[in-house]
């Protein structure tokens, strides 16, 4: 019987693919088989349209211990017998229809992912896009999403450290919520998401399957949505509970000889997780479907393979030894049930109630369809970076009311309003707490530390996707930079409109290059990344988000910096350029051109190599003790970003230069590669000689100290000023 | 000396305490599970930080019901010395074991924040290092740490002496507005009359070192620890 289109949108398959799926079988599918290649041919599992550009990325390192898509992540070693693994998940699309769940299971989701790992989770980040909090609608989905993330990471023990949140209409109706999670693997206590002979155990640990989530991967997170509320049933509802009970207990069952391989049962449920090991294992599959425990009766097998109920995991036993892994899952009041075995073969078979009801070979499934682009640049854009910048008038507002107004915008003021809302401090590595550039987090046992950061200017990707993304990995970096540490690895959170566009296409084409071309330069790997097409609200398609995770090792964390200026007296440095003052091309893409005139225009630029120079010669001073404080300037500017050091520091600053008469782009332009340092004066000429060796241009631009802000001869204002409007700002924005 | 750190399903600040007890400050110390019913090998027994059961019902109320809540009770009875962080706090309200209850924060809100502790009693075996009127600086984390208890026993806690820290600024002034989450007279820790049970909000545990934060937290551990040493010897 040929299948009818509402069956193929259900699953959101195209008639091109079910042909193809005919084709490849040999026959038509059954409808659980079509659910299952559904689920696994999906955009959220199957990467249809991203898996060619992917592959380009640079995955080479010394430091990789598991290469990037062999396992659910990369994992990085650090030396003194420590690895980490991390990645980005979204959660985009169940948080714009039920943002509390949504966000809360989403943090749930990347935990998995590091703790199948063998990894214990020691930090969450989350990197947020809303639209403008002006709106009501807005303001319910910003407060449903935080809420939701300060629940679930709260209750379960992980401090969240950092990430961002930015603010712009293209993402009204259509937020995005990525979170991002970093595991410890200690003395190679590694896990493999695959079984090791044929005849191992496949074991379902945790909750009970019920009917939640049931085309989430298919149907919220691959296709655009406009009916919101029927895709509700399709958010899941976590338990940070079980959760954090299942983490203790997955990572004490790899102790025992019986447990071989453990993955995480996430999008698409067992369907995705099961199979995904036998491929990974080259082996078959005999899944007894009618084992899995059930929240609610008559579940059919359709249902309980494509559940995305929360909070359960599988681990492939060696047979005759899971005795002890049913103790050990019984002392932790969780359910263990044997639901299949690896077998020699092909196929993954499903049996129900003693009859088999699909086979099916294991390739077909995985290898989902690959979609090959490439774009070509639009009109539009070409209009929009050919703009001309000083075409805009200056603002009739003094440079102090305009800096004000700057330090109070919800993309720049004070995100502590957020953040006291996480546990920041739990599992006591927490050395630079969230609200700097990165958070430092101590390894315990060793002298070493990381730094970890998130980063992407949605708006400056949107003006030229390639350079803006190539600016994402730099400034992901220089925020790792400024604190002391060497970047060592990167993720990638890619958020994306409908990928069947040439404009997407040629969005995500740039993007993916542009990722590779940065990472490339700075000679570090990509080890893991995820992908979250179909981001559009009222048929629009949202700026391209590429949002990318770094992670970086400091060798002796005791060294590290942080933002806010520290003593009076010493002296204030700008690395990266010659000039005190920013100029008119700065203005391309900026937050002062959004916000004061509501544009989003010009032609961003990078200079990847000066961006390198200028990062490790600011690395180089901090381990030589020369800096005693260190801030990336990006949105907002010079002027904000030494602002933001004065408040954070609690001490004021005085500049000698007076801004330009573009005053708006000397204080606000957003030129990459600068970096902001204070030192005491005694170390000026170290510095410069740092600065001369190394072929980065320097300019000493003022001294710290006094309790007001000072620049040039003519703006001035009490530090007591831009305290409140920074720190208040966020607050007064997102108030009802 | 020996501490015994409770583990609930969903505790998460045993490790924590763990680290500060043992790590920092050299004692000896050992998880207790849930389901354990003796407690005889421990000369001081905290009850950490976290969600205890998930904190379904009402935060603490689950937990005070496992079987080694019947064997603090009776260690407590017997003088053992017991403190309670956070979650563990609440536990000890639920149990009987500390007067009063811990509702949820006035402004509604979850709130990680560094404060500032005025130590109110520093006769007690908990604060013996410190002196009174010093503030501590130990942050805290909960959703649920409004202290409130009806009004002859609020007298009876603040006559008796039995009120050890309040939520102050840095100079140890008490005032409304830096009261974090509530409590009523910013109460942030108190002890039972005995002066053996004590329950806190903030997490000492969290304040164990320099390069974290800061180490104030150890003056509770480390004035425990002369307090017990002293008797054992």
């Amino acid at each position: 019987m040929p299948v009818t289109q509402e069956t193929l949108d259900e699953i959101a398959l195209s008639r091109d693919e079910y042909e193809a799926i005919i084709d490849r079988l040999g026959r038509e599918p059954e409808p659980l088989e079509l659910g299952l290649f559904g689920a696994l041919w999906s955009e959220h599992c199957g990467y249809k349209h991203t898996k060619a550009l992917l592959r380009t990325l640079p995955s080479a390192s010394e430091r990789l211990l598991v290469a990037p898509g062999a396992e659910n992540a990369g994992v990085v070693d650090l030396g003194d017998g420590l690895a980490v693994c991390f990645k980005i998940e979204s959660h985009n699309h169940p948080s714009a229809v039920e943002p509390f769940e949504g966000a809360a299971t989403g943090v749930g989701g990347i935990i998995r992912d590091i703790f199948a790992m063998g990894a214990r989770p020691i930090a969450l980040l989350n990197s947020l896009r809303f639209g403008q909090p002006d709106d009501a609608r807005t303001r319910y989905l910003l407060n449903g999403v935080i809420g939701g993330i300060s629940s679930y990471g709260n209750c379960i023990g992980i401090p969240d450290v950092g990430g961002e949140i930015f603010f712009s209409d293209t993402y009204k109706g259509n937020p995005l919520v990525n979170a991002m999670c970093v595991g410890l693997i200690e003395d190679g206590k590694m896990a493999s998401a695959s079984a090791k002979e044929p005849g191992d155990l496949l074991m379902l640990v945790g909750a009970d399957t019920g009917r939640d989530g049931i085309h989430g991967a298919s149907g919220l997170a691959s296709r655009s949505f406009e009916e919101q509320a029927e895709m509700r049933s399709a958010v899941q509802v976590g338990n940070p509970f079980l959760e954090k009970v299942l983490i203790e207990a997955c990572i004490e069952s790899l102790d025992l000889p019986g447990v071989v391989g453990l993955q995480d049962c996430g999008a698409a449920g067992i369907t995705s997780a099961a199979i995904e090991m036998a491929e990974r294992s080259g082996m078959g599959l005999k899944l007894i479907i009618d084992q899995v425990p059930r929240r609610e009766e008559g579940m059919t097998p359709y249902e309980v393979m494509l559940s995305e109920s929360q909070e359960r995991m599988l681990l492939a036993v060696t047979p005759g030894m899971e005795g002890p892994v049913f103790d050990l899952f019984e002392k932790w009041d969780l359910d263990a049930t044997v639901i299949g075995e690896f077998e020699l073969g092909e196929n993954v078979r499903i049996y129900d109630e003693g009859e088999e009801v699909s086979s099916t070979p294991v390739i077909t499934l995985t290898d989902a369809p690959e979609y090959k682009f490439t774009g070509v640049k639009p009109q539009w854009l070409t209009d929009l970076q050919n703009a001309d910048l000083s075409a805009n008038p200056l603002p009739s507002e003094s440079p102090v009311e305009i800096l004000l107004k700057m330090l109070a915008s919800p993309n720049i003021a004070s995100r502590f309003p957020i953040y006291r809302q996480y546990d920041y401090h739990v599992q006591t590595n927490t050395v630079v707490e969230p609200g700097g550039d990165a958070a430092v987090l101590r390894l315990k046992g060793s002298k070493r530390g990381i730094a970890v950061s998130t980063d992407c200017n949605g708006r400056i990707c949107y003006l030229d996707p390639e350079v803006g993304t190539a600016i994402a990995v730099a400034e992901a970096c220089r925020n790792l930079s400024v604190t002391g540490a060497l970047p060592v690895a990167l993720t990638d959170g890619l958020n994306f409109g409908n990928p069947e566009t040439p404009d997407v296409q040629f969005q995500l084409t740039e993007s993916i290059a542009g990722m590779g071309r940065a990472a490339d330069a700075f000679e570090i790997p990509i080890v893991s990344g995820n992908a979250s097409l179909y981001n559009q609200s009222q048929g629009t398609d949202i700026f391209p988000t590429p949002i990318i995770g770094s992670l970086g090792l400091l060798e002796d964390v005791e060294k590290h910096v942080t933002a806010g200026f520290k003593s009076e007296g010493d002296v204030i440095v700008l690395l990266g350029t010659d000039a005190a003052w920013d100029d008119i091309d700065g203005l391309a893409g900026s937050e002062y051109l959004d916000l004061i005139h509501s544009k989003v225009e010009g032609q961003p630029k990078l200079d990847i190599d000066l961006e390198i120079r200028t990062q490790a010669v600011c690395r180089d001073a901090i381990e030589k003790g020369l800096v005693a404080s260190g801030h990336d300037v990006s949105d907002g500017g010079l002027a904000v970003a030494i602002t933001e050091s004065a408040v954070i520091g609690e001490i004021g600053a005085s500049i000698t230069a007076s801004p330009a008469d573009r005053w708006d782009a000397a204080m606000f332009g957003e030129t990459q590669s600068r970096i902001i340092i204070s030192v005491p004066a005694e170390n000026l000429s170290k510095i410069e000689e740092l600065t001369k060796t190394a072929n980065v241009p320097m300019i000493a631009i003022g001294t710290v100290g006094g309790d007001s802000l000072t620049f040039g001869d003519s703006i001035s204002l009490p530090l007591a000023d831009a305290d409140d409007a920074w720190k208040n700002g966020f607050s007064r924005a997102t108030a009802d | 000396m020996k501490f015994g750190i409770v583990v609930f399903p969903g505790t998460w600040s045993e490790k924590d305490t763990h680290h500060a007890v043992n790590g920092v400050l050299g004692q000896d110390a050992e998880y207790v599970w849930h389901g354990d019913e003796t407690l005889d090998k421990y000369d001081a027994i905290v009850l950490p930080g976290g969600f205890s059961y998930g904190d379904f019902l009402r935060c603490g109320a689950i937990a005070s019901f496992s079987p080694v809540m019947e064997a603090v009770r009776e260690f407590a009875n017997k003088g053992g010395p017991v403190v309670g962080i956070c979650n563990g706090f609440q536990v000890l309200c639920e149990s009987g074991l500390l007067p009063g209850v811990l509702m949820q924060n006035d402004h509604l809100e979850f709130r990680c924040i560094w404060t500032d502790l005025k130590v109110e009693n520093a006769d007690t075996m908990f604060t013996s290092t410190a002196t009174k009127g010093q503030t501590l600086h130990i942050p805290m984390s909960h959703g649920e740490g409004n202290y409130q208890a009806d009004e002859a026993t609020i007298e009876q806690l603040e006559g008796n002496g039995q009120v050890v820290f309040r939520y102050a600024d840095a100079a140890g002034n008490v005032t409304p507005e830096i009261n974090p989450n509530g409590s009523i007279n910013n109460i942030a820790g108190i002890i039972n009359e005995r002066g053996n049970v004590m329950g806190m909000m903030p997490h000492p545990e969290k304040a164990s070192e320099k390069l974290i934060g800061g180490d104030d937290g150890n003056v509770i551990f480390s004035s425990m620890i002369e307090n017990i040493v002293a008797t054992l010897a």
